[in-house]
């Protein structure tokens, strides 16, 4: 009773791994891959249209995010409410350095401030159960945020803050669409090294993982961390496309909400999981918010509940497991 | 006197704090439900009682008395409907803590939704009880004084009931050994309902007291949750008593903060009290370690 994880696909379940498969589909995935980028890359060129360029930035942020987070919390089975906490960190340290240092270096302050937090957290909850961990993410936005307020209050005299710096909505996209190509490499290659098989010894059975001699309280503070630093530097790069910014645009518990909403509706298990889930709810929450800007939080619930009852998995399993001839079914 | 006032603040948060907790720890010690959307359900019932008492012209211990039976109706209903299916699904094993952990995060967001859309964001308040009432040379509100009694109240007669009563005993067993419960007869199931039930008559009548004396908004839900998931870890998951030695502690460091630290940064005493409990006896103050 005191896990508090996600107990989504067993180890077996997880079809494509340790199937041998033909050399030259690597490579024709790579070549459709890097295609995909080249078009996604040069988009904002072709286009003039500020509509699409500004729902691209909305895909790619919440891409980024929803990958980020299941780096984490799809092997480890781990569920962090915190999202917004670090989205909004990176995004309130662009808003007080931004003007006076160069991009760069904000970026990298604000990943550190992130990574910091993160390796806190877990030194405080990761070593103990799960239910900690959730308990302590699920306050965790609205306690940095009342922090924020409070210094702002006291000791700058002022809440809320202008941020007028140069930056295109063409650079953000670009600089979003470096984040998820660096997330995901960095995710494949998680899943390949010592420390993804580690992870999903974790996330099958902590006990017999510690017994194989696993670190797991180490194992799970590094990914969380880096979890932590991509949606950190989420927030950092968003960050210009907010004109004026406040504690309470910044920490909007909401994009906590829908980036663990979509991550659950690809399926977190999955490295190209949250990405499937991404797509068609940014779509779907677009045209909410815009249609029902009121009733949106309800609907919000809504959508969320139906994932959690009908596609538990996330629907890239539902639809394997639909196409799956019957008779492997049962194999155990 | 500055002592008289943070101890009298501070008593009577801690006993809605305990109250709370209480609520929270019969919902996930016996029907395993951590519920995300606890806070909300309270602030439902801050707005209920407003309505019945500012348009209704209600007396606000009737409404009170109101809230127990809705309370535990609306609880229990949303066990039957929503959460049956994923204890079923999960065969009440460890999935269904991380299940339900989703399903009442999603309810929060709904509760809070409904509430947003027919309040809007600001923050309410009716005037009930507010004479100064001069103890030891301390001024407070009589209806401070008036939460404390029936705080302490409330929470001894669950205490009661739960230890002297055959019901109580049974709901006890549901806690301590789920799967030896139906050995003796005992129907877990129902049981779970009822637990949950009761948690939701608890966490209506604090919503009712505090509206009594706080000005409360919308968004204030998550703020309880949390202060009441760290008192139950605090004082050890299923445990009553350690519930309220826990709230009456965070009720106190919290007057303490907001006396003479800044009021902005009561949140950040909680963490700092969850930090410490984390660190030094993360079983709880009276809990055994578990596992």
């Amino acid at each position: 009773m005191s896990s508090g994880r996600l107990d989504a696909v067993p180890a077996r379940a997880a079809p494509t791994q340790g199937v041998p498969r033909h050399p030259a589909w690597g490579w024709l995935a790579g070549a459709v891959a890097l295609a995909a980028l080249a078009a996604l890359a040069a988009a904002p060129a072709a286009t003039a249209s500020d509509y699409w360029l500004s729902l691209g930035i909305n895909l790619l942020q919440y891409a980024v995010m929803a990958t980020a987070w299941a780096l984490f919390s799809g092997p480890t089975r781990y569920v962090s409410l915190a999202t917004v906490a670090f989205f909004g960190i990176g995004a309130y340290t662009f808003a007080v350095l931004g003007e006076t240092w160069p991009q760069p270096v904000v970026l990298l302050t604000a990943l550190g401030l992130g990574v910091v937090l993160a390796v806190l957290t877990g030194l405080a909850t990761l070593r103990l159960s799960g239910v900690h961990f959730v308990i302590f993410t699920f306050g965790l936005a609205e306690l940095v945020r009342q922090l924020v307020t409070w210094w702002e209050v006291n000791v700058t005299k002022s809440v809320g803050r202008y941020v007028f710096v140069d930056i295109t909505q063409r650079e953000i996209y670009w600089q979003l669409l470096a984040l998820l190509v660096a997330v995901l490499a960095l995710g494949a290659w998680i899943r390949r090294s010592r420390l993804g098989l580690a992870l999903r010894v974790i996330g099958d059975d902590e006990q017999v993982a510690s017994h194989l001699g696993i670190d797991t309280a180490r194992t799970k503070i590094l990914l969380f961390a880096i979890s932590a630093g991509f949606i950190t530097l989420t927030g950092a790069v968003m960050a210009p496309r907010w004109t004026y910014l406040d504690p309470a645009i910044a920490f909007n518990p909401t994009v906590s909400f829908q980036v663990l909403i979509m991550a659950l509706l690809g399926g977190a298990g999955r490295l190209f999981g949250p990405l499937a889930g991404v797509i068609p709810l940014v779509l779907l929450f677009e045209v909410l918010s815009a249609r029902f800007p009121n009733h949106f939080p309800i609907l919000l619930g809504l959508v969320f509940l139906g994932i959690v009852y009908l596609v538990p998995n996330g629907v890239l399993e539902a639809v394997q497991r639909a196409g799956r001839p019957r008779r492997t079914e049962s194999p155990s | 006197m500055v002592l008289i006032d943070i101890l009298l603040g501070g008593l009577t948060l801690g006993g809605l704090y305990a109250l709370v907790a209480m609520g929270l720890t019969l919902q996930y010690g016996v029907a395993r439900i951590m519920n995300l959307a606890h806070g909300e359900f309270l602030i439902l019932a801050s707005f209920a009682a407003f309505v019945l008492v500012s348009q209704w012209r209600l007396h606000p211990l009737l409404a009170l008395v109101l809230a127990l039976p809705l309370g535990f109706a609306l609880q229990w209903a949303v066990y039957r409907v929503l959460l049956t299916p994923l204890v079923r699904r999960t065969q009440a094993g460890p999935a269904l803590e991380a299940d339900s952990i989703l399903a009442t995060f999603g309810l929060l967001f709904i509760v809070q939704g409904i509430v947003l859309v027919i309040f809007g964001g600001n923050y309410y308040s009716y005037s009930y009880l507010s004479v100064p009432v001069s103890i030891l040379g301390s001024t407070v509100a009589a209806n401070r004084l008036l939460v404390l009694a029936l705080a302490v109240l409330i929470g001894g007669a669950l205490y009661v009931a739960l230890i002297k009563t055959r019901l109580g005993t049974a709901v006890r067993v549901v806690a301590v050994a789920p799967r030896f419960a139906p050995l003796v007869g005992i129907d877990v199931r129902a049981l779970s309902a009822l637990a949950f039930g009761l948690g939701g008559a608890l966490v209506a009548a604090c919503g009712v007291l505090v509206s009594m004396f706080l000005p409360f908004s919308a968004s204030m839900g998550v703020v309880f949750t949390m202060k009441a998931l760290v008192v139950v870890i605090m004082g050890g998951v299923g445990h009553l008593a350690g519930c309220l030695a826990a709230g009456l502690l965070l009720g106190l460091v919290e007057s303490i903060v907001a006396r003479l630290v800044d009021p902005g940064l009561t949140l950040a005493a909680t963490y700092v009290l969850f930090l410490g409990v984390l660190l030094l006896r993360p079983a709880g103050l009276f809990g055994r370690a578990a596992r």
